[in-house]
């Protein structure tokens, strides 16, 4: 070839070379590259680890869901025995796991909350004591407190037959706390069904008030009101429903208590376990949220005439929400994830009932694949709400 | 040039991932240099170190022979304290070349879980562990009561099945680690505790009172405790077979770890065979003619590890049982070894 070209293939050469060493053209290529060799080894392991099983002849799919566990589960929410399937058995596990973690997480962040503010405290017992709680906690293992917690239910108190009763129909033992509760009447669903609406009640109020005082400039006592609302109507409708109080109250009836209500000391080990030690991390957060605000903005708040409760609520909080919810967000989603921890002092959580299902038909893979997936659905979950939290509290700029 | 690293690292992923389940365990064992033995590790009398950190029972015991036979040295081993969840996935992932941890034959494990289960090394059968505190005479006396259980076992099962049978209600508490089970139970966290029997001796055996507890009459279930290899893998299975008949063939020819010199000279064919002074044996199980002397010589025959682990001079006092040799009324059997 010479080297004549014409002037048509000339520009279409260098508009290929222009092409190719486009940065964005070129990102993307090897972005598909990368994603393309990540499929195929995706692929590769799956289709090596499938023909190996076949070749061990170890059973693989979803079919061992519908069979029989024959296994009994300690606690459980909804009804199950050893002749349910497997599957129920993990919907026990998945119930069990979500109640530890929404009760602890609201365990923590009211305790984690106290705590944030005590550390600050100009008290300086308060502040020092909050200050050897977190550094403390923080420092333990959550592991080691577990079983400092087990250890304690079932090595400190007495037996069910010995049990110590500290007030009437309350019993310590080392089958854990039992205490009395309401027996069911259909008068508490109604008084349930008041308070759901109270909840809207007090929302439509307050949205009311703030129009009002945006329109005239007076202040509605929202506070007294909507708490007036939300315990009122669930008692009236109690009182009106013929107001029944019989009790079921725990009594010891052949190997253990029967009747009213108990927390088993592996919930019980595992709930404390988990706040104290995720609460330290919270009142760390909490306080670095209120420090993020300049003392200035109190002062001038002060300066307007504003109370107490109003500098907090109104000039403080919305700002240090801002700073405190999406290391608060990360801090429950690691609650969530230590619960499965749980295995070690016999909680039954999804990770223990569902280690128990592997072994019992030997499918490995599949239960830890639904054990990832149980938790990123639960940790998604988090998120989701907390990102839907966050952009409400975040600061509408105008 | 980033690409290129990543390429590099998915390819040695890829290389790898294809060697996971090459080649039969006898070679791997062979190349090795010692076997790998995952054993129960918190089981007194079964799997357990004792003070001086040597670990002692009949499964440690199984163990040695197989190392005895491959590489005519018991020690020639290495010993993976494996729990019950643990177990079978530490054997179907290649982690371990046998398992020797009390492991219960079922039709299930042998199929759906990938396993080949050798010649059973304890009879065994499930019971209940009570203290004495609880005045209960027998197994039908436990409804409503809390029991203190392996997950992941056949126990598990067996119990369930056991108080369903009976219309009776149980609450389970299951811990994976045996030795925080045992330390829950014998603080009262649990009103029974069940498992096999031989389990129950050697837990109540370093209880910190064992004579405030009791084990109760029924046994509700067979136990056979077997050694296991992965299914397919079929010179190996042979080897751990038996390595474990060959202990019991050894106490049926009156062959001890004392006398298997002398029995060298003995003129009776059997012997002659088993000891390989004959040869035959080795070769067809691709190891050397010496390897059942061995086993007897480093480890002794069936009834010398049944008493040293968990005979009537251990603190598990138990009884040969089932566990005698067949001309004693007990199941242990073994086939002619020609």
């Amino acid at each position: 070839m010479d080297e004549r070209h014409s002037p048509a293939t000339a520009v279409q050469t260098r508009r290929q070379a222009a092409f190719l060493s486009d940065p964005k053209v070129r990102a993307i290529v090897y972005q598909v590259a990368a994603l393309g060799l990540v499929g195929l080894l995706g692929y590769y392991l799956f289709t090596n680890t499938v023909a190996n099983l076949h070749k061990q002849s170890i059973a693989t799919g979803f079919g061992f869901l519908t069979k029989e566990a024959s296994f009994e589960i300690g606690e459980t929410l909804i009804d199950y025995s050893a002749a349910d399937t497997y599957l129920k058995a993990l919907a026990v596990g998945v119930l069990n796991t979500l109640k530890v973690a929404f009760i602890g997480i609201i365990l923590t962040v009211i305790l984690g909350t106290f705590l944030g503010i005590a550390r600050l405290s100009t008290n300086w017992l308060v502040a020092k004591l909050a200050a050897v709680y977190i550094e403390v906690m923080q420092d333990i293992p959550i592991l080691l407190q577990l079983f400092f917690w087990y250890s304690f239910f079932y090595d400190i108190l007495p037996a069910p037959r010995e049990a110590i009763e500290p007030m009437t129909g309350l019993f310590l033992s080392n089958r854990g706390v039992v205490f009395p509760v309401p027996e069911w009447h259909p008068a508490y669903g109604y008084a349930a069904a008041a308070f759901g609406i109270g909840c809207l009640a007090v929302s439509a109020v307050r949205r009311w008030a703030r129009q009002r005082q945006e329109r005239t400039g007076r202040i509605f006592p929202v506070f007294s009101v909507s708490l007036g609302l939300l315990i009122g109507l669930p008692l009236v409708t109690w009182l009106l429903a013929g107001a029944p109080h019989r009790m079921s109250v725990p009594e010891l009836r052949g190997f253990n208590f029967q009747g009213g209500m108990s927390v088993s000391p592996e919930f019980g080990a595992l709930l404390l376990g988990l706040v104290i030690y995720t609460a330290a991390f919270v009142a760390e957060i909490v306080r670095a949220g209120i420090q993020a605000i300049s003392k200035g903005q109190t002062e001038a708040a002060m300066a307007i005439g504003l109370k107490p409760g109003q500098i907090l609520n109104l000039v403080i909080l919305p700002q240090a929400l801002r700073v405190i919810i999406p290391p608060l967000t990360s801090q429950m989603l690691n609650l969530t994830k230590n619960s499965s921890l749980a295995v070690a002092i016999g909680f039954p959580d999804f990770v223990s009932v569902a280690s128990t299902t592997m072994n019992q038909t030997g499918q490995a893979i599949e239960g830890i694949s639904l054990i990832m997936v149980v938790y990123l659905c639960f940790s998604l979950l988090t998120s989701l709400f907390m990102n839907w939290y966050n952009k409400k509290m975040a600061l509408v700029e105008r | 040039m980033k690409l290129l690293k990543v390429c590099a690292v998915l390819g040695i992923l890829v290389a790898l991932s294809g060697t996971a389940y090459a080649g039969q365990t006898f070679d791997n064992v062979k190349a090795k240099g010692f076997v790998q033995v995952g054993v129960n590790g918190d089981l007194f009398g079964f799997g357990k170190p004792d003070e001086k950190g040597v670990w002692r029972g009949l499964d440690v015991d199984t163990g040695r022979a197989i190392a005895a036979a491959v590489f005519g040295d018991a020690n020639k081993i290495k010993f993976i304290p494996l729990t019950a969840v643990q177990r079978f996935t530490a054997l179907q992932s290649g982690e371990i070349d046998v398992l020797c941890r009390n492991a219960t034959l079922t039709l299930g494990r042998e199929t759906e879980l990938g396993l080949d289960f050798a010649q059973v090394n304890y009879y065994d059968g499930q019971g209940f562990l009570v203290s004495k505190k609880l005045k209960v005479k027998n197994a039908k006396e436990l409804d409503g009561a809390t029991v203190c259980v392996l997950p992941g076992t056949t126990t598990e099962l067996n119990v369930a099945d056991y108080f369903r049978m009976n219309k009776m209600k149980m609450k389970p508490v299951v811990i994976e680690n045996a030795a925080e089970l045992y330390k829950a139970f014998f603080a009262g966290r649990c009103d029974v505790l069940t498992s096999d029997a031989s389990q129950l001796a050697g837990a109540r055996a370093v209880a910190p009172k064992p004579d405030d507890y009791m084990i109760l009459p029924d046994i509700i279930s067979k136990e056979p405790l077997a050694p296991a290899v992965r299914h397919g893998d079929n010179q190996w299975k042979d080897i751990v077979n038996f390595s474990v008949l060959a202990m019991i063939e050894a106490e049926d020819l009156g062959i001890s770890s004392r006398n298997v010199d002398e029995m060298l000279k003995s003129t009776n064919p059997a012997v002659q065979r088993f000891l390989g002074v004959t040869p035959g044996n080795g070769k067809a199980l691709g190891l050397d003619e010496k390897w059942a002397y061995r086993i007897v010589k480093h480890v002794g025959n069936y009834g010398e590890i049944f008493e040293r682990s968990v005979g009537r001079n251990t603190p598990l006092k138990l009884e040969r049982g089932l566990n005698a040799l067949w001309k004693n009324g007990g199941l242990m059997y073994s086939p002619p070894f020609r």
